[in-house]
């Protein structure tokens, strides 16, 4: 039997959250948190948490597993499991709606300031816009990010200033853009980004990297931001 | 894009970079007077006072001493933003930092060139 541990709030009943302790036969097999917590809502349906594709693609829950963000529907029990002990609860520095499921507007905000689309002034061409192979292959390791904000709540920078420092998911994605030969706006974009908060409150110490279940790295993305601002400016 | 008035200078990236580069001089400066330590294992105060009569000397004491101030300034400043969230807080914590910053800045030239 796997002792779970799970957080809970009900801010229609509860003062304040509590954490609750359930005992999940896993049959001995080596499961998904994700399948895990299917176990623990058959004994009490009114625990609530979000939760899509169940394969890691849609980036829906975003948990913290034993101190660890990752998506709970990849994430085998054997991997966060110590000492029969499986405590989960949900993103920190956002703000709980309900049990597990999160506030995620300051993140979507981030997101939506570094306008994650394309921009480009030219005259449209008749088919498609055109990359070299070379040019789409700085692209990867940037376009394949879920927004499943695992890396943005598990940075100290973003607990303390989640209304002014982009965040890492932001970065990632601002960067994605940046980079794009087919965008035009990137001295628009970097002027954006040019005070003390939005990129510069990355001290680079990595969380992002560690907890990204997609294994990204925001961090190097960042470190191209600076790249760029530092090349751009006099 | 953030507006500032309280941090150093007035940029994210001219921060970053100030921050960068006092911190190159400052260790600079210590790896040097530690070489000196080593070099002299009697110091006596009259071989001290001649390394700091040296107009070379002075330039570097106070080259690191200005760049303590200022990543001071930017550090203190990050950590503030970072923990005190009520503004007048705040603000008055980062006068008290700069204020004490120049009153050493003036002491130190007063030490460097008073002797």
């Amino acid at each position: 039997m796997l002792q779970v541990s799970v957080y809970r709030y009900n801010p229609e009943t509860d003062k304040k959250p509590y954490m609750q302790d359930f005992e999940i036969d896993t049959k001995g097999k080596d499961i998904m948190v994700l399948d895990v917590l299917h176990l623990v809502k058959e004994k009490d349906n009114g625990m609530s948490y979000r939760r899509s594709c169940r394969e890691g693609v849609c980036g829906s829950d975003g948990l913290n597993m034993n101190g660890k963000n990752g998506l709970a529907c990849i994430t085998p029990v054997s991997e966060v499991v110590k000492n029969n002990k499986l405590i989960i609860r949900p993103l920190p520095g956002l703000p709980v709606i309900r049990d597990l499921v999160v506030d995620m507007t300051l993140f979507y905000k981030q997101y939506e300031r570094i306008k994650p689309f394309l921009i480009n002034d030219t005259p449209e061409p008749a088919i498609e816009r055109l990359q070299s192979p070379e040019e789409r292959e700085k692209l990867d390791g940037l376009y394949e990010c879920i927004l499943c904000a695992c890396c943005s709540t598990a940075c100290p920078s973003f607990w303390w200033n989640p209304d002014k420092f982009v965040g890492p998911s932001g970065l990632l994605q601002a960067y994605r853009f940046l980079i794009d030969s087919r965008d035009t706006a990137t001295k628009e974009r970097l002027a954006e980004l040019d005070d003390p908060f939005s990129v510069f409150r990355c001290h680079g110490i990595m969380n992002c990297v560690a907890v990204c279940p997609k294994g990204l790295n925001p961090t190097r993305a960042i470190g191209n931001i600076r790249s760029m601002l530092l090349n751009n400016a006099t | 894009m953030v507006t500032n008035i309280t941090n150093f200078g007035r940029s994210g990236l001219a921060d970053w970079l100030i921050q960068r580069v006092t911190a190159v001089i400052m260790l600079a400066y210590t790896l040097f007077l530690l070489g000196f330590f080593l070099m002299n294992g009697d110091l006596d105060f009259v071989t001290w006072k001649l390394l700091f009569q040296g107009t070379a000397m002075r330039i570097f004491s106070l080259l690191a001493l200005l760049s303590i101030a200022a990543h001071a300034w930017i550090g203190l400043w990050t950590v503030a933003t970072d923990y005190i969230k009520p503004t007048g807080l705040r603000v008055a914590f980062h006068l008290v930092v700069i204020l004490a910053l120049f009153a050493y800045v003036v002491w130190g030239v007063q030490v460097l060139w008073g002797a």
